[in-house]
């Protein structure tokens, strides 16, 4: 048996770690440039559009994201093609992302009053042009908060890609854990890692929602 | 490759599904009751800055919010061992699914104490009700009535979370189907139907709040 110093455990789960934050980065962005075609979708005056972003995000908000991920994991290597862990989870928490990012940013453009869409129309914009000119700058700062907000629910998703294999900081740990047996300390290690990604994530999150209630309020 | 999707191991494997089914159910069921009362105990002392539970439930409300159910699970069912406390994973989950509702729970219950009007108290004084009247009465009740949606969204997602508890060998509905998959080899069709069932329960579960929430919640209904 190997010898594990507390360095080294320490060592191997910042390895871990970088890797469940460049997979929240991906999965932060790739689902935010989804979720911003489902919410187009989903507010589109042609009822099938918003009919068919509206179960999408049902599907993916109503069933586990582990599901999600062994769906993905086993309907593609039907397909044939040999899928890896990290593409899998990759893939999976995108789609899990865009479908609450589209509700979330959704409630925020409802949010807008109606005649501003109307004021839009009377100045004879199109559709395109009152969404992009009006509707969307103001959507933007109330959208803020509650989007950092559920960015730590991406960072804590990304925690369910380590049952399909995929070596994030959790996978690292329970490695670490079986070799060493100081379970104890070790997952310790793994929530203070969590911790000190997400407190941050939160905290600006809270920061910010109080000062635009401030300046909302002036 | 030719692949031929096959309902067969479905039909003759679905007992074990139900069984799934059932304890997900019930590990919702216990593991939201508890939360839920955590919650309510949280969310007073969060809101009215009580002495000792309010330093203890931000730390705890803090340190839940910002790690993965997962790890929780683990450290519970893994780590706890360790310092003598054995439990099978079917209480480990049951724990983790409480405590991870606590926390979410306290501060969804917390807006909805603190969005009670000043006024509302001073009426229950003058009206010489009782404090735990004017609790029952005049916040908790208006309270959980404002947040009940969010609250209810909630239990769902403790659910949904419940998927993972598989992983520490609690029997529930992902369990049944990792069981099922590893006899069969029909991995896709094993994990569509129960994404299937969880789609159902999901379903089911918020019709069933909703419910609750407007037989005894909103008050008075004919």
């Amino acid at each position: 048996m190997i010898e594990f110093s507390l360095w080294d455990i320490i060592r191997h789960l910042l390895v871990g770690g970088a890797w469940t934050v460049a997979l929240s980065l991906i999965a932060f962005i790739s689902g935010g440039i989804v979720g911003l075609m489902v919410l187009i979708a989903r507010i589109s005056p042609r009822p099938l559009f918003a009919r068919l972003a509206k179960a999408y995000i049902e599907f993916f908000q109503d069933t586990p994201l582990l599901m999600q991920l062994f769906l993905i994991f086993f309907g593609i290597g039907l397909l044939g093609v040999d899928i890896s862990p990290l593409l899998t989870a990759a893939l999976g928490l995108t789609l899990f992302t865009s479908a609450y990012l589209a509700e979330i940013w959704r409630g925020c453009v409802e949010s807008i009053a109606h005649g501003q869409w109307e004021a839009g129309e009377s100045l004879a914009l199109s559709r395109w042009q009152q969404m992009r000119f009006v509707i969307l700058p103001q959507a933007v700062r109330i959208a803020i908060p509650p989007t950092v907000g559920f960015s730590v629910q991406v960072v804590k998703g990304t925690a369910v890609t380590s049952i399909i294999g995929f070596m994030e900081i959790t996978k690292t740990g329970s490695m670490i854990s079986n070799a060493t047996f100081r379970p104890l300390l070790v997952y310790g290690l793994v929530a203070v890692g969590y911790f000190i990604i997400c407190f941050p994530l939160s905290a600006l999150a809270r920061q910010i929602e109080r000062r635009l209630h401030a300046a909302c309020s002036r | 490759m030719s692949y031929q999707f096959s309902i067969e191991p479905i039909i003759s494997n679905w007992e074990v599904f139900v069984e799934g089914a059932l304890m997900t159910l019930l590990l919702t069921g216990l593991g939201s009751a508890i939360g839920i009362a955590a919650g309510i105990l949280g969310a007073v002392s969060r809101a009215w800055k009580l002495r000792v539970l309010y330093p203890v439930y931000t730390v705890y409300v803090e340190c839940i919010r910002n790690t993965p159910f997962l790890v929780q699970l683990y450290f519970i069912f893994f780590g706890l061992p360790a310092m003598g406390v054995k439990l099978s994973g079917w209480e480990a989950s049951f724990l983790a699914m409480a405590l991870n509702l606590g926390a979410y729970s306290t501060e969804i219950i917390r807006a909805g104490v603190m969005s009670v009007p000043r006024g509302q108290l001073e009426a229950a004084e003058s009206l010489a009700l009782s404090r735990w009247q004017t609790f029952r009465f005049v916040i908790l009740r208006p309270a959980l009535k404002n947040v009940w949606p969010a609250l209810c969204s909630q239990v769902i997602i403790v659910m949904l979370g419940s998927a993972v508890c598989s992983q520490v060998a609690a029997q529930e509905l992902t369990y049944a189907a990792n069981l099922i998959q590893s006899r069969t080899f029909r991995a896709f069709e094993i994990y569509a139907f129960s994404t299937l069932m969880y789609l159902l329960l999901a379903l089911a579960v918020r019709k069933f709040l909703h419910e609750i929430g407007r037989r005894y919640i909103d008050g008075r209904t004919a």
